[in-house]
């Protein structure tokens, strides 16, 4: 479903600020995997996610997604494919707009945008409805805006809304990485129900390595703009925290594995 | 004071009309969170079309129509410089804002000021709004239905109708989800580019239609008649936002709400005029001070906030 060939990311090339975020990244996903991804700060998690969301080109490489070479396409063309969640609950969602505004601009994702009602009175039972697998009480407030919802809150819509048309590839950039435990927990497993009900192939980053290890059927580490380790199947579910961070040491030739990772 | 209320039914004409242009900055700045100067140039666009072709003898309506295009492509260009060419919005809508200083004489035939010759009775009849239909109505030589009042509030229903079905269509969404927040606004797949310079465009359209209308109220365009034109939008807005935000939640009275803040504004400058007789010369800069406190007002509430809690904190403290 997803094909990374290669891809080298460098930001502010020649200059003081040079720093090289993917060194020559290859990752394929099959169509229904759940591929999640850690490493510490800088190691190139979110340059890669970014990367396949198109929010800026890579300078060498080529990402496809479901056939489609994507390498060139911008970020919002690319949206026809591609659901996303952000770490920042602020960056998903429309402050100022009402909650069922919100779905439906993710209703459209992908289509083209015509002078046709912006929201329409059967979309709004519809929307009801999907909001109480959200289990947040969201459904009787459709027309809050959603400015006033909470981080969590605010997040499980955008996860919601992420996957209203239901995408190629789910990408989530430490989606509850901002949020407190109890609330990240609950967007957690909203995240899976969700993806499970779909068979969505998805790419999730995270920052807890329980978490990493909790979820998905394959996980992969990133150090240093490269992709380290790469476990799936039987290995992957029978991998421990202590193992992984061993097998990190081994890989990267270096003890700060604990550190980096434990206290990022 | 009995100048002030005689003049009270031009005041709020001119209000209406500026209320049409303060429709157009509240797009661009309150919609789509762009500070958008082009208007200062693209009001007198309007106006200018309007008056030329109006002279020469072209339907009134299509004048009209004519100033509102060619306001839209002032926006087209503020809108390209600011998306294609990564210029600053502000940047680029003050870059033409200075050029359409010379297109606008241009259209003039350069020259600074071009009337409308209202003299012949036949040319004034045909005119929608004018100066004169506020005498002629109270007069007695009009019919109410060409009072100013009338026609303009009429033309801005229409303006807040429009404007209300769009931004709730599909692509209307889209433009309201570009200036809420561009990386939402992306990741939904919406070109926010397309949006800036559709939204861009929108807006000088309608403060090009604002300038078609006071020229023909006034029966002249002038070079510098759109100058400040954005600090008087600014105000109307924020006028508006102060005194109805609590009220007025739906999005078509918020436009309503601009409008009768552009309204107040010149009852206010009337008011200023008429009560102290100060020289006129003095309006830019009053106008300018009652912008600056307005925008102030909000920062100024928050950090006095900020000291009130720091303070009932300590002395909190200090009981303990």
């Amino acid at each position: 479903m997803l094909d990374v060939k290669n891809i080298k990311k460098t930001f502010n090339p020649g200059t003081v600020n040079e720093k090289t975020a993917l060194r020559g990244v290859d990752l394929h996903m099959e169509e229904g995997q759940f591929v999640t991804v850690i490493g510490g700060n800088g190691a190139g998690k979110s340059t890669l996610l970014n990367a396949v969301a198109g929010v800026w080109a890579v300078d060498q490489g080529t990402i496809s997604i479901g056939g489609v070479n994507v390498t060139h396409l911008p970020e919002y063309k690319r949206a026809k494919y591609v659901g996303r969640v952000f770490q920042d609950p602020m960056m998903g969602t429309a402050a100022t707009m009402q909650i069922d505004e919100n779905m439906a601009l993710a209703m459209r994702r992908g289509q083209h945008r015509t002078l046709r009602r912006g929201i329409t009175r059967s979309e709004r039972a519809e929307y009801q409805e999907m909001l109480k697998i959200l289990d947040l009480g969201l459904e009787d407030r459709l027309t809050s805006k959603v400015g006033l919802l909470s981080g969590g809150q605010r997040q499980a819509l955008t996860l919601l809304m992420a996957t209203l048309q239901k995408p190629r590839l789910l990408l989530l950039d430490e989606h509850t990485a901002a949020l407190d435990p109890k609330t990240a927990a609950k967007v957690l497993d909203a995240t899976e129900r969700i993806v499970n009900k779909d068979h969505l192939t998805t790419l999730m980053i995270t920052h807890n390595m329980k978490d990493a290890i909790a979820h998905g059927d394959r996980l992969i580490m990133m150090y240093d703009g490269r992709i380290v380790i790469d476990v799936s199947g039987e290995e992957k579910r029978k991998l421990t925290v202590h193992q992984l961070l061993e097998l990190f040491s081994k890989v990267s030739g270096s003890d700060e594995a604990d550190d980096t990772l434990l206290l990022s | 004071m009995i100048a002030f209320i005689g003049a009270l039914p031009g005041a709020i004409s001119q209000g209406l009309i500026w209320g049409i242009m303060a429709i157009g900055v509240y797009i661009t700045y309150k919609i789509l969170d762009i500070a958008d100067l082009t208007v200062d140039g693209s009001f007198c666009t309007g106006g200018a079309v309007f008056v030329v072709l109006f002279g020469n003898g072209v339907n009134i309506w299509l004048a009209l129509l004519a100033a509102v295009l060619v306001g839209m492509l002032a926006g087209l260009v503020t809108g390209l410089l600011h998306t294609l060419c990564g210029i600053p919005a502000i940047l680029a809508g003050i870059l033409t804002q200075l050029g359409l200083w010379s297109v606008n004489l241009a259209i003039m035939g350069m020259k600074a000021n071009v009337a409308i010759n209202i003299i012949d009775q036949n040319n004034l009849n045909k005119l929608l709004v004018s100066l004169r239909f506020v005498r002629g109505v109270a007069d007695g030589n009009y019919p109410f239905y060409r009072h100013p009042i009338l026609v303009v509030g009429l033309f801005t229903l229409a303006v807040i109708a429009v404007l209300y079905w769009f931004f709730g269509t599909e692509l209307g969404a889209s433009l309201r989800a570009t200036g809420a927040n561009p990386n939402m606004a992306r990741a939904q797949g919406i070109n926010t580019n397309v949006g800036k310079v559709l939204g861009l465009m929108i807006s000088n359209g309608l403060v090009a239609l604002s300038g078609a209308l006071l020229s023909q109220y006034q029966a002249f365009a002038d070079a510098s008649m759109g100058k400040g034109a954005i600090v008087i939008g600014l105000a109307a807005v924020i006028i508006g936002e102060v005194l109805f935000s609590r009220f007025f939640i739906n999005f078509a009275l918020k436009l309503l709400a601009v409008s009768i803040g552009a309204i107040i504004y010149y009852i206010i400058i009337q008011a200023v005029v008429s009560l102290s007789g100060i020289d006129t010369n003095y309006l830019k800069l009053i106008t300018a001070a009652i912008v600056a406190i307005f925008l102030a007002i909000p920062y100024w509430k928050g950090r006095f906030n900020a000291l009130l809690t720091k303070f009932i904190r300590k002395r909190g403290n200090i009981d303990a």
